[in-house]
């Protein structure tokens, strides 16, 4: 029981990475498309920022794993 | 004044302390990896088992020893291979690594993993066991027992309950076995084993492996550099000089400033270790070595990205983080806090990251294997067996050239955030 719980959590955890995410990466394509000459930097801070959302998301699945 | 601080981070980031500096940064990490070689995700029950002679019901000696015999087990079986293992397997091709381990009873025991007999093809079990230590699914389980014969004794096999607590069947007796160390170390009540284990495992010896093919490549680039100065790139100078330079340009410059320097050769270090590794693990059966899909490995880098963060800070990264200028003081009661425990927390997710991106991708590519064995009901049913197969190798194969992409994707993001944090530690003040 708790580890469908878990499961449930960690489910919610990703929802949240998963739209953040999304909008890091449309966000990233729409000034991509507007400035296609900052193409460099804007992809190296897209990866940044995607990489700290997920680390949020980690967090909450690593205590999923935990009480799991 | 040079601090303490300021001391070690001379040493440890001078030039010249280059190369020793990446030589125990990898035996660091080995001893890590095998120190902790049994908590690779296994188990992560939180319940606090008491190891005393309680045997479930349920579990006999019935079965043990007879594999293929239950059902299919997908999780069990992606556990299973991303795990650390006693063995070196390339294709069906087993080799015995040595074990050294270490128990309060027995002392030191130094002897190679084929003393315990385990299968030429097969799921990694010993058929014996050796001063009291069982292979149990490629790794090394002590029991409990110390009665139990310390010669090489020939066991039945192994069962396991539904906590992953593992028993030895030996004639009608069932002789249970220390639980396994889980990933916080037993600090939220999951086992923590009684012995000490330095064993050269399957994760140690493709990380010495790589390390040697790095050392090999990056130093004999280093030489063509010398020599032909001023020349156009040849060889291996060729591959080596793109990726140096973009992690050089995109990540060191950017991040760093006028101090890139001073950071490179750890950024490099770190770049390079990483995406060696998450490539060789992408290599198909040799060894199907998972190293950076284990904690310890994650956790030692991450601990190096810690030390270097904070013994490069400076008075204004401190004065952030413990008394932000300009904040009122009922606010900063609760913004101390918090960014006390983002100094932790960095770290922390750097370690899971790298852990989690690379056991998910090897996961998936196993759990895609293994849907051949499900939709073919354990061999019986032909057309779900070679129907899924046929799926499940273009599956496989797109999964892995994403892989590729990912093991890229987590070196650079691994390196571009630690110099992110570095940036954060060295910034000069400008107000």
């Amino acid at each position: 029981m708790v580890g469908s719980i878990a499961a449930i959590g960690m489910g919610l955890a990703v929802i949240g990475a998963g739209i953040g995410i999304g909008n890091v990466g449309a966000k990233a394509m729409e000034a991509i498309a507007r400035q296609p000459e900052a193409v460099g930097d804007i992809r190296s801070n897209m990866i940044l920022m995607a990489a700290l959302v997920e680390g949020a998301a980690l967090i909450a699945i690593v205590v999923a794993f935990l009480v799991a | 004044m040079p601090t303490f601080a300021a001391i070690l981070k001379n040493i440890v980031l001078s030039t010249s302390f280059k190369l020793v500096f990446t030589f125990i940064f990898s035996l660091v990490l080995s001893f890590s990896v095998s120190a902790q070689d049994h908590d690779n995700g296994h188990d992560h029950d939180h319940s606090s088992h008491e190891h005393d002679e309680h045997v479930d019901q349920h579990l006999s000696c019935e079965h043990a020893g007879d594999h293929g015999q239950g059902e299919f087990d997908p999780g069990a079986t992606a556990f299973h291979h991303i795990a650390d293992a006693n063995v070196y397997s390339i294709g069906p091709l087993q080799i015995p690594l040595p074990c050294i381990l270490y128990n309060k009873n027995s002392g030191f025991d130094f002897f190679l993993s084929n003393k315990f007999g385990f299968d030429r093809i097969g799921h990694g079990d010993g058929h014996y066991a050796y001063k009291g230590y069982v292979l149990d699914g490629g790794t090394i389980r002590l029991i409990q027992d110390v009665n139990f014969p310390k010669e090489k004794t020939s066991i039945k096999g192994i069962v396991h309950d539904s906590e992953d607590n593992a028993f030895v069947c030996m004639g009608d007796q069932m002789y249970p076995t220390y639980k396994k160390s889980t990933a916080d170390f037993g600090l939220f009540g999951g086992g923590i084993t009684p012995f000490f284990d330095f064993s050269l495992t399957k994760n140690v010896v493709s990380m010495l492996l790589v390390v040697l093919l790095l050392s090999w490549l990056l130093i004999g680039v280093a030489r063509a550099y010398k020599s032909r100065q001023g020349l156009a790139p040849k060889g291996s100078q060729s591959l080596i000089e793109v990726v140096f330079a973009f992690i050089q340009d995109e990540v060191a410059k950017p991040f760093l400033g006028k101090h890139y320097m001073k950071y490179l050769p750890f950024l490099m270090a770190l770049f390079f270790f990483i995406l060696g590794l998450n490539l060789f693990g992408q290599i198909p059966f040799l060894g199907g070595s998972n190293v950076t899909g284990n904690l310890g490995v994650t956790m030692v880098l991450a601990i190096f990205a810690f030390l270097v963060t904070n013994l490069s800070g400076n008075k204004h990264y401190w004065e952030h983080i413990f008394a932000m200028p300009g904040v009122p003081k009922p606010v900063l009661a609760i913004l101390t806090p918090v960014e006390f425990l983002g100094v932790f927390i960095k770290p922390i997710t750097l370690m899971l990251r790298l852990f989690a991106n690379i056991t998910a991708g090897h996961m998936v590519i196993i759990i895609f294997v293994s849907l051949i064995f499900m939709f073919s009901n354990n061999g019986t049913s032909y057309v779900g067996g070679y129907g899924t197969a046929i799926a499940s190798t273009a599956l496989t194969l797109f999964m892995m050239s994403i892989e590729l992409l990912v093991a890229f994707i987590q070196a650079f993001v691994f390196t571009i955030l630690t110099a992110s944090y570095i940036s954060a530690a060295i910034e000069e003040p400008h107000h």
